[in-house]
């Protein structure tokens, strides 16, 4: 166990030392096949509960490099977060900013248990799971600002990111919506047999829409490979689930459709999660997964996140249940890395976020023209004049 | 870095705040002894009244409890309990078909939709149930007691899914009533006249105004007329026909219009449908010129209805044809709203174009 700690310790140390660049602009996680890396074993928090399934076991197969990237990309998300909070409050952002920090650990491990050509649908918290997919932090920045630069040229705003290479449908305003979607898309994969899967996240004020279990019976009947992920953080804006829902178990609100209740906080529970209902969903049509996790800002930046619940709530899951920190002392009692060297990681994450945004900062606002494009090719004909019409005019293309 | 200038001097963040609205020169006017307060307290006023002299009067929605977003249900649920002022799930569907059940057993059921942008689940129920109810049971049953509560419109930084204009879609529909207030003291007697009103209507707030909009509103229980529009500004040369929030921008054009010697004729619809056709008719053969402006997109909005029944009725009065300065044909825009919007210098543009026509 020493010997294997050590080596595992050897392998990791020259990854930090000698990949530090190499890790720096990858977003998405090694595959755990690399090369003559120790396999570890890691148990989850809790078991799975399974609705009308037996759930997979608790004991995870990772690696250090997997683990290691893991903390990566979950401090490069909440540092992400917490520097859009600071851009909204200085105005940079305007108009609605939902933030996902708390949650990293479901966009995370979710992406490291599929592939680029599996879709993924959410609602309007998508910063990171457009980080996940592969999505740039420039991009990610200028398209809060409203900036041609990012990933829909400006004109969609922090609930609108998509990324068509990685199967990233968006980023949604209007609640439950995403989730009939979703299942459409699982449809043409089911054509397209190339053993694709669709991921459909909701939250758990959305579970209570009708449009969901149009879509459930739908994609029952017909067998689609969709997984509906109910990220399920307690509160639908200022509700607390419980005076939502008459039940609460989102996972086992199929009923036909099986559930599985996974500990959202636990990036390790959720990557078994999603394999496992990737492999039931090819085989045998949807599943329901239930994250249980917590945000940790308010709905929006329009909302303290401290009306409706206790500060001491909120401080603690962060104590006990944070998804960054479960992961810090896995990789410091597996002897991967030190606190030391792991802080440093931080210290690297937080300039190259400074450095996205000074970046998207000098992205121009989109041109006037693009008020017109992707409407109509040729519009009602209606001519639509400026503030003055010797100065702006134009015809609705 | 020069386009974000010009879009904020293009912008009507200007002169809005805390301006009162010229007062209307109609018969029927609250006493004018009341507290200035906005357009959140005047409906909150509303709502207490409604449920005071009603017992069978309820308010939910999502979130209403605690006060509501926008602070229009605040000391409701305090005051009257939390049997009669409730939350309910996120389920727009489920609110207005469970409002309309409510409303079918003979009780005032005020139900909120949180924006005017998630109105659409609930556009069957509305469309479909509601409108018709008293129509296809041969008047047996009806339910009249619905209104149905939703902030509306532009607030500046809203994008797509907060600052949608959907009126036009419900002023399709017989059977409902639609009906938008400019200012909080029009706003709290429209509203009771709504909750009133035997008839399901949909009362649409503009956003942009809860808190910037404030005026002296009677502290006492009053109603203003439904279907009667107001003429609030008296004019020879030309008719300017809005409502809700738009009001003010037209205001200002008229303002400006004056200083180069064209008197302009404003006036608020007040209900959209059945909207009072006499009055603008009346005002259109006075000053033979009519303009419409609205926020909603202009193919498809209320001011083409508007426009086409006027030309019907008063062809040969009209010297100029009917403008109107309305939203861009797109989707609301998230960072071209300044260009979007129908602005104080485009209606001004057009007042002189159709009085020079």
């Amino acid at each position: 166990m020493a010997a294997a700690a050590a080596a595992a310790r050897r392998v990791s140390c020259s990854l930090l030392r000698r990949d530090h660049r190499h890790l720096l602009p990858l977003l998405r996680p090694f595959a755990s096949s690399a090369g003559g890396q120790p396999q570890l074993t890691v148990e989850t928090s809790v078991p799975f509960t399974g609705h009308k399934i037996d759930p997979p076991s608790r004991s995870v197969d990772t690696n250090p490099s997997e683990l290691l990237s893991f903390f990566r990309e979950m401090s490069l998300m909440r540092r992400m977060e917490i520097a859009a909070d600071s851009l909204y409050k200085s105005k940079l952002i305007r108009g609605f900013c939902h933030l996902y920090d708390g949650q990293e650990a479901v966009a995370i491990g979710l992406e490291a248990s599929i592939t680029k050509k599996d879709a993924i649908i959410t609602a309007y918290r998508d910063h990171c799971i457009y980080l996940a997919r592969g999505g740039s932090l420039v991009e990610s920045f200028a398209e809060l600002m409203g900036r041609r630069a990012g990933c829909s040229k400006g004109k969609g705003g922090s609930m609108h990111f998509y990324k068509k290479e990685s199967g990233f449908f968006g980023g949604h305003g209007i609640v439950g919506a995403q989730v009939p979607l979703g299942c459409g898309l699982a449809f043409a994969q089911r054509y397209l047999k190339e053993g694709t899967v669709t991921f459909a996240l909701y939250g758990d004020g959305a579970a209570n829409q009708g449009q969901l279990f149009e879509a459930l019976n739908i994609s029952a009947l017909w067998d689609l490979p969709v997984i509906l992920v109910c990220e399920n953080n307690h509160y639908g804006m200022g509700t607390a689930e419980w005076r939502a829902a008459k039940s609460p178990a989102y996972y086992k609100r199929g009923d036909y459709v099986p559930g599985l209740k996974v500990d959202g906080m636990d990036v390790l529970a959720v990557k078994q999660a999603c394999k496992f209902a990737k492999e039931y969903a090819l085989q045998n049509g949807p599943i329901i997964l239930e994250m249980d996790t917590y945000r940790y800002h308010g709905h929006s930046m329009s909302d303290p996140g401290s009306t409706y619940r206790t500060r001491d709530e909120i401080t603690g899951v962060r104590q006990e249940r944070d998804p960054i920190e479960r992961v810090r002392k896995l990789i410091v009692s597996y002897e991967l890395a030190t606190a030391s060297e792991l802080k440093d990681f931080e210290k690297e994450v937080r300039k190259e976020v400074d450095e996205a945004i000074a970046q998207a900062k000098e992205s121009p606002m989109p041109d006037p023209s693009e008020l017109f494009t992707n409407v109509y090719v040729k519009g009602f004909g209606v001519e639509a004049f400026g503030a003055d019409r010797k100065e702006v005019k134009a015809v609705l293309p | 870095m020069a386009t974000a200038m010009a879009l904020r001097l293009f912008g009507r963040r200007t002169s809005i705040a805390a301006r009162g609205f010229s007062s209307s020169c109609e018969t029927e006017k609250a006493a004018k002894d009341g507290k200035p307060i906005n357009l959140f307290s005047a409906i909150n006023q509303a709502l207490h009244i409604a449920l005071d002299t009603d017992p069978r009067a309820y308010v939910f929605g999502e979130d209403v409890r605690f006060g509501g977003v926008f602070r229009c249900t605040t000391g409701l649920a305090d005051r009257f309990g939390r049997s009669r002022v409730f939350n309910t799930p996120l389920c727009e569907q489920g609110i207005v078909g469970f409002a309309i059940g409510l409303a079918a057993m003979g009780n005032r059921a005020i139900a909120e939709i949180q924006f005017a942008d998630y109105i659409y689940p609930a556009f069957d129920q509305i469309v479909n149930e509601a409108a018709k109810f008293r129509y296809r049971s041969g008047n047996e049953f009806n339910c009249g007691g619905l209104t149905i509560r939703t902030p509306y419109g532009a607030v500046g930084h809203g994008g797509h899914y907060h600052s949608q204009s959907p009126e036009s879609f419900f002023c399709h529909v017989p059977g409902l009533k639609v009906v938008i207030p400019r200012s909080p003291q029009q706003a709290k007697g429209l509203l009771l006249s709504c909750i009133r009103d035997p008839n399901p209507s949909i009362f649409f707030e503009p956003k942009w105004l809860y808190r910037l909009a404030v005026e002296e509103v009677p502290e006492h229980d009053y109603m203003l007329p439904l279907s009667e529009a107001e003429v609030i500004r008296q004019g020879s040369d030309i008719t300017l026909v809005g409502w809700g929030a738009q009001l003010s921008v037209l205001e200002q054009a008229c303002v400006e219009a004056a200083k180069e010697g064209i008197s302009c004729e404003l006036i608020d619809l007040r209900t959209l449908i059945p909207w009072d056709k006499e009055t603008v008719e009346a005002s259109v053969r006075k000053t033979g010129k009519l303009l419409i402006s609205h926020e909603a997109p202009v193919t498809g909005g209320f001011g083409a209805e508007i426009s086409a029944s006027i030309a019907e009725s008063c062809f040969l009065r009209l010297e100029a044809p009917v403008a109107r300065i309305c939203g861009l044909d797109t989707p609301f825009p998230l960072v071209y709203e300044q260009f979007y919007m129908p602005t104080k210098n485009k209606i001004l543009d057009a007042i002189k174009a159709t009085v020079n026509y």
